[in-house]
């Protein structure tokens, strides 16, 4: 997958929060690549620095969040010290993003094709019936019926999974070469998620899109992702292809993630639970962030972060399970 | 939407009635008018044929339906001080305050909302600061101060600028405009300011924490994540979405603009409708009175009417509910 040059590159990428009690790291020094069509599906737990680094990526930190460390490539140019108007210029064209609430990602007060046309003339060198028509197209093929009629229609007029439809329009419209999708089907129907993601995954693979899947849904990683990056504190856990790491997880919090999630084959046994909660920016444990509440830890672990995962597969752990090891 | 704006004329004609009443009544409560219009040589007589030619034998509700009949007519009597009628007097007063209004609610609205913008996009900086602390003058001071500390200012101290009156007028039809002469524009600065501080000190706070709520929300942090330019997203994106309580405020302030020119009249001298009606106070001239009080009801009502339909025409979600409702 990685052999040409991946589209999105990250390295020792680090994000920081300066506080009063001292500086927080949501994100720690995490590295993975995406390439051409490829999906990376990211999970963890909420606070495990997943949105964070997505953020860090398209250059939304909110102050005083900023990256630290660490480099960002897209399309093998350096973009983690752009500012400014360079980096909006990037936004859209060439990283696009897909939030989690449709209801609230589209200004109500603005019909849906005016803000097609505003993204695609904001990027592209078109005129305004060219991008009017661009707009048409990109409603049509996210499967808005009677796209023509639709583009001068508010959003309050769509259903959510509509609106979540034009909203992928409207990260894609630009025609850019890598998506965030930060939980792009949490705030949704169940009925319609499976659309949404089968949509997603359809149209990034035809254009060759690399997608960063964000989202603590097993379900959505199983059915989206090609590979899989697993975070926890801040830090990259585990990294692997999606079957590997769902069904022969080597990081034993991996592991316990993967225990805790409901699967039809498993029938009505009571679901594994992991001890404990992941601890707070500000009280990271010694070592490995996740020694308190691993079965398997022993005297390293609370005193020697677990090993860095440069890029490439594998775990985090001192004491990687094996990879014959079944699912908790 | 039509049964809406139906709803809303008839909403506006009740408020005006009332306010007719109460007009009305102030002829009956504040002493007899014909009191003030007989000398101390009356007789009897003279009272009853007055009291008749006036129509004021006849019961209340008659004589409220006459005047609501006269006043629609934008007939109010005749001022018993001037002799004249109401109407003419008000006609002659009218575009003095109405221009002064119209550059003072001018000056709040753009300057504010200018201002309201700048402070909520570069919040942490200087002069956004300076100029949030600057604006508690503007809403703390009471009026009549900031008009003498002006005139103190700049008449007194620097004599730029004249301390009272109009300036010149040019007559243009039946309306005496100040702002076609030099000194008509130089006398309209100090009162317009004076009149206008406060709101737009208002307007600039409320627009600037609207923006500030606004510019947290998803669709600007989506407006910016598709790589739209910043004036694209505080304006077309931000702002628009900050107008509908920001309307709400400013047309209630518009209103006040016009009722409070009675304190920046006094202060200024300026020849307009509210200081008429101070005048009208002192010698207990009620038809001047009720008139005013007809006058700026109107106005406020009317300008209520108008932002209730500008909601329409900012927020599509609204169109839409009305429509399902109806």
């Amino acid at each position: 997958m990685t052999m040409t040059q991946p589209i999105l590159s990250i390295r020792d990428l680090t994000v920081e929060i300066p506080t009063r009690h001292g500086i927080l790291r949501p994100v720690d020094g995490i590295s993975y690549d995406i390439g051409r069509g490829e999906v990376l599906g990211i999970v963890g737990e909420s606070g495990a620095g997943k949105s964070m680094a997505g953020n860090a990526v398209i250059g939304l930190l909110s102050p005083p969040a900023r990256i630290a460390k660490g480099e960002i490539h897209v399309g093998g140019t350096r973009i983690d010290h752009l500012k400014g108007d360079a980096m909006r210029r990037l936004r859209g064209k060439q990283i696009g993003m897909v939030f989690q609430d449709p209801l609230t990602s589209l200004n109500p007060l603005l019909r849906i094709g005016d803000q097609l046309t505003e993204t695609i003339l904001a990027h592209l060198d078109v005129s305004r019936s060219e991008a009017e028509k661009r707009a048409v197209a990109a409603l049509d093929e996210v499967g808005i019926p009677g796209a023509r009629e639709r583009i001068n229609s508010y959003p309050h007029e769509f259903s959510g999974g509509m609106r979540q439809r034009v909203v992928i329009a409207l990260a894609l419209c630009a025609e850019p070469s890598l998506i965030i999708a930060d939980e792009p089907t949490t705030a949704l129907d169940v009925s319609v998620q499976a659309q949404i993601i089968a949509l997603l995954k359809a149209l990034c693979r035809d254009r060759g899109t690399a997608v960063m899947l964000i989202t603590h849904d097993m379900g959505v990683i199983a059915e989206a992702a090609d590979r899989v990056a697993v975070m926890y504190a801040g830090k990259l856990a585990e990294l692997g292809p999606v079957r590997d790491v769902l069904t022969r997880p080597r990081h034993p919090y991996t592991d316990g993630l993967m225990g805790s999630t409901p699967l039809a084959s498993r029938g009505k046994a009571r679901l594994h639970q992991i001890p404990g909660a992941m601890p707070r920016l500000d009280a990271l444990p010694s070592g490995c962030a996740f020694h308190p509440r691993c079965p398997y830890a022993q005297d390293k672990c609370s005193a020697d972060p677990g090993p860095t995962l440069a890029d490439g597969n594998g775990a985090a752990c001192w004491f990687p399970l094996p990879h014959d090891a079944k699912v908790a | 939407m039509l049964a809406f704006v139906i709803q809303r004329v008839a909403q506006s004609a009740l408020v005006l009635l009332v306010v007719g009443l109460v007009a009305f009544s102030m002829f009956r409560f504040v002493g007899d008018p014909i009191d003030n219009m007989l000398g101390q040589e009356r007789t009897q007589a003279d009272i009853d044929r007055l009291r008749t030619q006036l129509g004021l034998d006849q019961p209340f509700p008659v004589q409220y339906v006459k005047f609501l009949g006269n006043a629609v007519q934008g007939n109010f009597g005749i001022s018993y001080r001037q002799g004249r009628p109401v109407s003419d007097i008000l006609m002659e007063r009218a575009p003095a305050t109405l221009e002064l209004a119209a550059v003072s609610g001018f000056l709040a609205i753009f300057i504010g909302i200018g201002l309201g913008v700048f402070t909520a996009i570069r919040r942490e900086g200087f002069a956004a600061n300076a100029i949030m602390s600057l604006s508690l003058i503007g809403v703390s001071l009471p009026t009549f101060l900031i008009g003498i500390l002006l005139i103190y200012l700049f008449s007194v101290e620097l004599g730029w600028l004249p301390s009272f009156g109009r300036g010149d007028t040019v007559r243009v039809g039946g309306w005496s405009t100040g702002f076609l002469t030099a000194s008509g524009l130089k006398a309209l600065i100090l009162p317009s300011i004076t009149l206008g501080l406060y709101q737009m000190t208002l307007i600039m706070r409320l627009v600037r924490s609207e923006m500030l709520e606004v510019l947290r929300q998803d669709y600007i942090r989506f407006a910016r994540a598709r790589g739209l330019r910043e004036r694209a997203v505080n304006f077309r994106h931000a702002l628009k979405n900050t107008l509908v309580p920001v309307i709400t405020v400013t047309g209630l302030q518009l209103g006040s603009i016009i009722a409070f020119a009675i304190i920046t009249e006094t202060v200024f001298q300026w020849p307009g409708v509210g200081l008429l009606f101070i005048n009208a106070i002192q010698f207990v001239d009620i038809p001047v009175m009720a008139a005013y009080l007809m006058l700026i009801s109107v106005m406020f009502v009317g300008i209520n009417l108008i932002v209730d339909l500008l909601y329409f025409s900012i927020d599509p979600r609204l169109r839409a509910d009305r429509t399902k409702a109806h």
